[in-house]
């Protein structure tokens, strides 16, 4: 028993039963943070670094939050305070950490596809937190664990994603792991925010949120990367929440037992209403919960066994 | 793995027998159970814990709690083991705190499962005491450990594996000596 890499770097290169295999293990781990005493000793001695090239709070949190309760030590970095101002390459900071003893390093960066250029340089396992629009793998898993455990199953549901979906990894990696379990994913947004097409897959896109919420089981809501729009994408704000912002009105065309998700940070009142995301349908606060049992597994699976 | 079945320890009858006289043991020893919970290690201690609470129930009247412990998380040779076990869980639905827990695993040998779930157990709590129930006793201590309750002494060598056979896992309640191909020794107490 084992995954097949050495590295968690997208969920378009792992097989099913490779996340299965994280998505049971995070199952059995997830006991694990309710306890009075949140610490087991399996990861003692191994040694995990974050690097995070762009602002974050709860992925890092919950890496870290993840690790330690392994008992692994942490260490994290960031951009700005790190030698890379001075110059320095990814690849020789990699080399540096790595000289130090590092097993583990996780890094979201700004770049599509650079932890895979991490991972071909590093004999330590690489995690990607986030690259680019490229990918969040554990975004995508903590999202198939959510659904999991309220639907029993992921095969057969309707997943309808919902927003600005160019710019979103999370949509990239959910879509790839959701489709790979037998769901089905439909997509829906601005035309704009929309990507053209995605490689190797077929994805039914809606410009009409209406057409893509019916009969949905979960309705996954996106953020709107404000930070990377700029490009004059879109008209106003106002807009955008008129036209896609999920609210009880719309959440009405899903299915009566349909879920409501959204990976955080929310802009309420943008692209999700208040009423929804504090609603009984809502399940953003769990998700976070596991997202620490997801990394727990993975770091797990790829620590705790023979080196 | 190509091992043969050299000797039969026990039948459906014996193992039943034993279960039955560990019951009154756990019951005598503890002058009831009141404080008492069951716990069962996996794998092959969870049945075994079960049935031990449904003859507790049937003597003295009473559902002790029953819990699951996976000691995977607590092992001693993660980094040395060429597979890497799977993580099942553990399921202790209740507070463990000045409790007299019973643990119950199937083969007591190395004492190694049995030092990892003491760990683990610690983890959950403090229990007023921890006490040990096994089906077979088969030597070979690598650790300081003994168990109070024990179905049946078995002296083996390190080339023969104790195999437990239950019911709710196997098909057939049976407890066989397997002779190992010779250039295998028994790691641990067998594997989780």
């Amino acid at each position: 028993m084992g995954l097949r890499s050495k590295d968690i770097l997208a969920l378009q290169e792992m097989t099913w039963e490779d996340m299965q295999l994280i998505l049971d293990t995070a199952d059995s781990l997830r006991e694990i943070i309710s306890r009075p005493i949140k610490k087991v000793p399996t990861l003692r001695g191994k040694t995990i670094v974050t690097f995070f090239h762009e602002p974050s709070t709860r992925t890092r949190t919950s890496f870290e939050i993840a690790a330690k309760y392994m008992s692994a030590d942490t260490a994290s970095i960031t951009a700005s305070t790190s030698a890379l101002t001075k110059g320095e390459t990814l690849k020789d900071t990699a080399y540096s950490l790595e000289a130090m003893g590092v097993d583990c390093l996780i890094m979201r960066h700004g770049v599509s596809g650079s932890c895979h250029f991490l991972a071909r340089h590093v004999n330590g396992s690489v995690i990607n937190a986030g690259d680019g629009t490229h990918e969040h793998p554990t975004q995508g898993l903590l999202d198939m664990m959510t659904i999991r455990r309220h639907k029993g199953r992921l095969a057969g549901l309707k997943v309808a994603i919902v927003g600005d979906v160019l710019h979103s990894r999370v949509a990239r990696s959910n879509i790839w792991g959701l489709t790979q379990a037998g769901a089905e994913v439909v997509l829906a947004g601005p035309a704009t925010l929309l990507p053209e097409q995605m490689p190797g897959l077929t994805v039914p896109a809606y410009t009409s949120i209406e057409d893509a919420l019916r009969d949905a089981d979960v309705v996954y809501v996106l953020r709107l990367q404000r930070e990377r729009q700029a490009k004059g994408l879109l008209p106003s704000l106002a807009e955008y929440a008129r036209n896609y912002s999920i609210n009880r009105v719309r959440l009405a065309l899903a299915k009566p037992d349909a879920l409501l998700m959204h990976p955080g940070p929310m802009n309420r009142g943008v692209e999700i209403s208040s009423e929804v995301a504090d609603g009984e349908r809502s399940l953003i606060v769990e998700q976070v919960t596991n997202g620490v049992a997801v990394r727990m597994a993975i770091l797990y699976l790829l620590l705790g066994g023979a080196a | 793995m190509a091992s043969q079945v050299k000797a039969t320890i026990m039948d459906p009858e014996g193992v039943r027998r034993a279960l039955f006289r560990i019951a009154h043991e756990i019951i005598e020893r503890n002058q009831g159970v009141a404080d008492l919970v069951l716990v069962g290690i996996r794998r092959r201690g969870v049945p075994l814990a079960g049935r031990l609470q449904a003859i507790i129930r049937e003597i003295e009247g009473r559902e002790v709690p029953l819990g699951i412990l996976d000691i995977t998380l607590y092992r001693d040779d993660l980094t040395s083991r060429l597979e890497q076990p799977l993580v099942r869980g553990t399921e202790i639905p209740f507070s463990i705190q000045r409790r007299t827990v019973v643990l119950v695993d199937d083969v007591l040998y190395t004492g190694r499962t049995v030092r990892a779930a003491l760990d683990a157990l610690m983890d959950l709590g403090r229990p007023q005491q921890i006490q040990l129930a096994v089906l077979i006793d088969r030597g070979h201590r690598e650790l300081p450990v003994r168990a109070d309750y024990v179905g049946k002494n078995v002296p083996t060598s390190r080339r023969e594996e104790v195999s437990v056979r239950l019911e709710e896992i196997d098909g057939e309640d049976m407890v066989v000596i397997e002779q190992l191909p010779h250039d295998v020794e028994v790691d641990a107490d067998g594997a989780a």
